[in-house]
């Protein structure tokens, strides 16, 4: 057969076979034993030609609703932001993507001086001192902090704020299990940490405290103040971290934060039905040999020259094998590429003024619900999502939005269940005035004809 | 590439200069002081670049100059499968439907993706011949761990808890017995024998009750077939362990042998190598887990399902080992991986594996009077040659490797695997043209040459690199992993 992804020629072929000295490529698969040997074809779908791939497929994409169509107040740790033009155009540059890890760094120092880059900026946002160059994604970086810290306390449980993200604390439980680790929910009270059960929760078998900033509901909870208790137990202090709102709020690493961690999709990456994402994971100079992952350092050549290498490798699992405390070998290089290129392009000022934005419109967005009458929970300073009382199924009112193309908030009855008919709304700054006000509108319109139904 | 010297976006920086172009704020200003607590408004602001976005193209083009991938020339890592990552993928992948839905929208609402997971699912269970296939793990390691949860969920509900041990051939993947650590257990080596294959001998006296699973790359690291798999599913299972592949290297055998018949309980594919990912510079990777039907109840949740032509997300399964990560997977790369099976149909995976495995016995073959070849039946789509004749002439594989630089080659897998001395591993792939097969093996033999006649020009090199080989001792001994304003 022919396919334009593979070249040889039938005259090649032959010119091949007869240099192995086989008379047909069969033979070099005589090793399979005969028990094992598949016969004939998959049964798959045939090949299809490029254009009518194309079209079968952007049709069936056309069947999804998306956030290019909709006005989407939906968040809950995947957002639609701003995303640079100059992003895509970054990482479609074929040099970057269709390499792979720099193992060769004379051949790679395009990738390893980005990375470099990428871990500066990491470090700057977080005011941590070190940052490896990506992990999968917010998730499970956070459960790696966990291992980390069970690892390097040498104690086996872990407390976990119920303010987190719940399939960031459902990916914690798995890791943990893996290792034999406990996790301890901390209750909430008012959509933060209850911060006296904290206290009374942390005991000296606590290898670390999780939080997150701003968290789960979009509240900037007492992070200081959950630091000094976790360290006056000697355990570490764990601060996942929406890195877009480091922008304005004071970085884990002054309010003491051991290992700071999260998702950088804010910055020019799409949600993409929830990956491939682009996880962080950064830490205190005392930890650095502790880093999962890989890392990017600087150095010079024979003619001390400035390049890039990847370092600190006797951490890893092709070096350590069995005794390695992290599996991660691929991650997500190129997607801490295109947060590098859209953090430089926002840039110092950009980066504070996008934040800004973002706390602001949630800001009227919680008024205007206010002022409808609807109850906003959030009564803490906010990030750029609320919580609110939609006093009817938030499935309703979701599919009354989305007949007027909107795409309405999380429906946090799903998984909290006093939480039922309440919504968390994201607002980000691609949210304009007159879609937050048409959200507002007609969410006290659905609800108001569902409670004439019901009179 | 480019010799200059290569600055940092840091130092170009300019105050005053932006690169961004944001929406224009509609809604009243307030004070950041008003809205945030004492202490959590950010006094020092993060010191990120300021530049037009002139410069920042500027500056990444220049970066992308000083990095080689497949697109700039051949690239034969072994193991890795540095296959061509077709653009009709690319296109796809960005489609609005596919990129720019939310994952927790309603599922009504993405009906089209959750149909293109499913079917993706269906296909890769056809070619693993396993029962049911979760997309959930983000990358091969993350995959092995995943299924070796899923194991460890399985003996337990068995009441099974003594079984503490993971066999792991000695020629494995690094991941392996991290993977087997990661997901609590003890790792035992098994040996390889003197055709490269496991040692059945010796696999018999390692397994016992107290064995979780078996790993195995099959081919193997060293390319190389692992003709006893019948024998070594059954020894395992007959003491109640269970089988693990690991399918770095399912590109050697597409609808030639599949994992599932050949006796594997669970199985991880690199979504990223045989079905074109890309591989994005050292990621995202996607790896699927295959199980057979055993090991159905403890797949992560949500497991995708079809109920009357609707696809639902199952979250009701009370055996799950839970999830492995937020949302379903990097389903990013699944688009593609699935763009990529349905531009090549069964005839078209079936002549992938043919010509990889057909260019790599060439290439072998070709190489084998100038270079020492531990095992010397037919490979599969790999192929390990040791550097040990050129070393007694004080020349080593690593600058072997870094002279295949200056031939503008990326050079194969060094090192590894483990069990072979100054071992290289040259993995071709199928869409490699036979001009560039032979002009990667009379480099090859040039370099045997110049070991013999002019050394140091290889112990040397590179010499047309960006820049020369690279002091990593330094780098490890006083780390500097970040850029530092010089005050």
């Amino acid at each position: 057969m022919k396919h334009r992804y593979i070249p040889m020629t039938e005259t090649d072929r032959k010119e091949m076979l007869e240099t192995i000295g086989v008379s047909s490529v069969d033979e070099l698969f005589e090793a399979i034993p005969e028990a094992v040997r598949f016969k004939g074809d998959y049964n798959i779908k045939k090949a299809k030609s490029e254009s009518a791939l194309t079209k079968e497929l952007m049709q069936l994409a056309a069947k999804n609703a998306d956030t290019t169509r909709y006005a989407s107040f939906l968040g809950a740790g995947v957002y639609d932001h701003y995303k640079p033009i100059i992003v895509d155009h970054v990482i479609s540059r074929s040099e970057f993507y269709t390499a792979y890890t720099p193992y060769q760094p004379e051949f790679s120092q395009g990738e390893l001086q980005a990375i470099f880059e990428f871990q500066t900026m990491i470090c700057e946002l977080t005011g941590m001192d070190i940052s490896n160059s990506s992990m999968y994604d917010g998730g499970t970086s956070l459960a790696e902090a966990a291992m980390l810290a069970a690892g390097h306390t040498k104690r086996k449980k872990i407390l976990i704020s119920e303010t987190v993200h719940p399939e960031a604390i459902d990916t914690v439980k798995t890791y943990a299990k893996g290792q034999s680790v406990e996790v301890v929910t901390i209750p909430r009270k008012d959509g933060v940490t209850d911060i006296e059960k904290l206290e009374s929760l942390m005991d000296d078998s606590t290898a670390a405290v999780l939080v997150q900033y701003p968290n789960f509901f979009g509240q900037i909870e007492d992070i200081e103040k959950m630091g000094e208790i976790t360290h006056a137990a000697k355990g570490l202090f764990v601060v996942s971290s929406n890195p877009l709102a480091l922008g304005i709020l004071t970085p884990p690493g002054k309010l003491g934060a051991d290992i700071a961690v999260g998702d950088a999709q804010p910055f020019g990456v799409p949600e993409a039905f929830g990956g491939p994402h682009i996880g962080y994971f950064a830490v205190t100079k005392k930890l650095m040999r502790k880093l999962p992952g890989r890392l990017v350092g600087e150095t010079v050549d024979e003619d001390g020259k400035r390049g890039y290498v990847l370092t600190l490798q006797a951490r890893e699992q092709h070096i350590r094998r069995d005794k390695a405390t992290s599996n991660i070998c691929s991650n997500q290089a190129l997607i801490a590429l295109a947060a590098s290129v859209a953090m430089t392009g926002l840039g110092k000022v950009g980066t504070q003024e996008m934040a800004y934005q973002n706390i602001v419109k949630t800001r009227y967005a919680k008024e205007a619900f206010e002022k409808e009458g609807f109850n906003v929970l959030s009564n803490q300073a906010h990030f750029n999502e609320i919580v609110v009382d939609l006093k009817v199924p938030v499935k309703e009112v979701n599919d009354y939005l989305f007949e007027r193309e909107i795409i309405g908030g999380y429906d946090l009855g799903l998984k909290f269940g006093e939480l039922k008919n309440h919504a968390l709304i994201a607002v980000t700054e691609q949210r304009t005035k007159e879609e937050i006000d048409a959200l507002v509108e007609y969410t006290a319109l659905c609800v108001q004809e569902m409670e004439a139904l019901n009179a | 590439m480019h010799k200059e010297k290569q600055s940092l976006i840091f130092e170009i920086t300019k105050e005053g200069r932006i690169g961004y172009s944001l929406p224009e704020l509609d809604v009243p200003a307030v004070e950041l002081d008003d809205l945030l607590p004492e202490g959590y408004k950010r006094e020092e602001p993060a010191e990120l670049p300021e530049v037009s976005e002139l410069d920042i193209m500027r500056h990444y083009t220049a970066l992308s100059n000083r990095n080689h991938g497949i697109d700039s020339g051949f690239y034969p890592l072994g193991s890795c499968t540095m296959k061509y990552n077709p653009k009709i993928n690319e296109s796809v992948a960005r489609y609005p439907g596919f990129a720019h839905i939310h994952p927790l929208q309603d599922e009504s609402t993405v009906q089209g993706a959750m149909e293109l997971m499913y079917d993706l699912q269906t296909h890769l269970e056809e070619i693993t011949g396993m029962d049911c296939m979760t997309l959930q793990p983000a990358a091969g390691a993350h995959g092995e761990w995943t299924a070796l949860m899923m194991i460890r969920a399985f003996h337990e509900a068995n009441g099974d808890h003594h079984r503490t041990k993971v066999i792991v051939p000695d020629s494995a993947h690094g991941t392996n017995p991290a993977s087997a650590t990661v997901a609590g257990y003890d790792t035992v080596t098994v040996k390889t024998n003197e055709k490269g294959l496991v040692d059945l001998e010796d696999l018999k006296s390692v397994v016992g009750d107290d064995t979780a699973a078996l790993m195995l790359t099959n081919p193997n690291t060293l390319g190389l077939f692992e003709e006893d798999i019948v024998e070594m599913a059954k020894i395992v299972h007959d003491v109640g362990g269970k089988l693990y592949y690991d399918g770095a290297n399912l590109n050697a055998v597409m609808a030639k042998s599949r994992p599932g018949d050949m006796g594997f309980d669970a199985v991880h594919l690199n979504l990223h190598k045989t079905f074109t990912g890309p591989h994005g510079g050292g990621g995202p990777g996607s790896g699927p887990v295959g199980v057979h039907k055993d090991l159905i109840p403890f797949l992560p949740k949500p497991v995708l399902v079809k109920e009357d032509d609707v696809f639902k997300f199952d979250y009701d399964r009370p055996q799950s080992i839970g999830r492995v990560k937020p949302f379903y997977g990097n389903f990013g790369i699944n688009v593609r991986a699935y763009t990529y099976i349905r531009s090549m149909g069964p005839d078209g995976l079936k002549a992938a594996t043919e010509y990889a495995v057909l260019n790599a016995n060439y290439m072998m073959r070709k190489l084998e009077p100038h270079f020492e070849l531990p095992y010397k039946q037919h490979c599969k789509h790999e192929f390990v040659i040791s550097g040990s004749r050129q070393k007694k002439l004080g020349v080593r594989t690593l600058d072997m490797a870094k002279r295949l630089l200056d031939f503008g080659f990326h050079p194969p897998t060094v090192y590894f695997p483990l069990n072979v001395e100054e071992g290289m591993m040259i993995e071709p792939t199928e869409t490699e043209s036979k001009e560039t097969l032979d002009s990667f093996i009379d480099a090859m033999i040039q370099i045997a040459k110049e070991v013999e006649e002019d050394p140091e020009v290889v112990q040397t090199a590179p010499h047309t690199t960006v820049v020369s080989r690279l002091d990593e001792t330094r780098a490890a001994r006083k780390p500097v992993l970040r850029y530092t304003k010089e005050s």
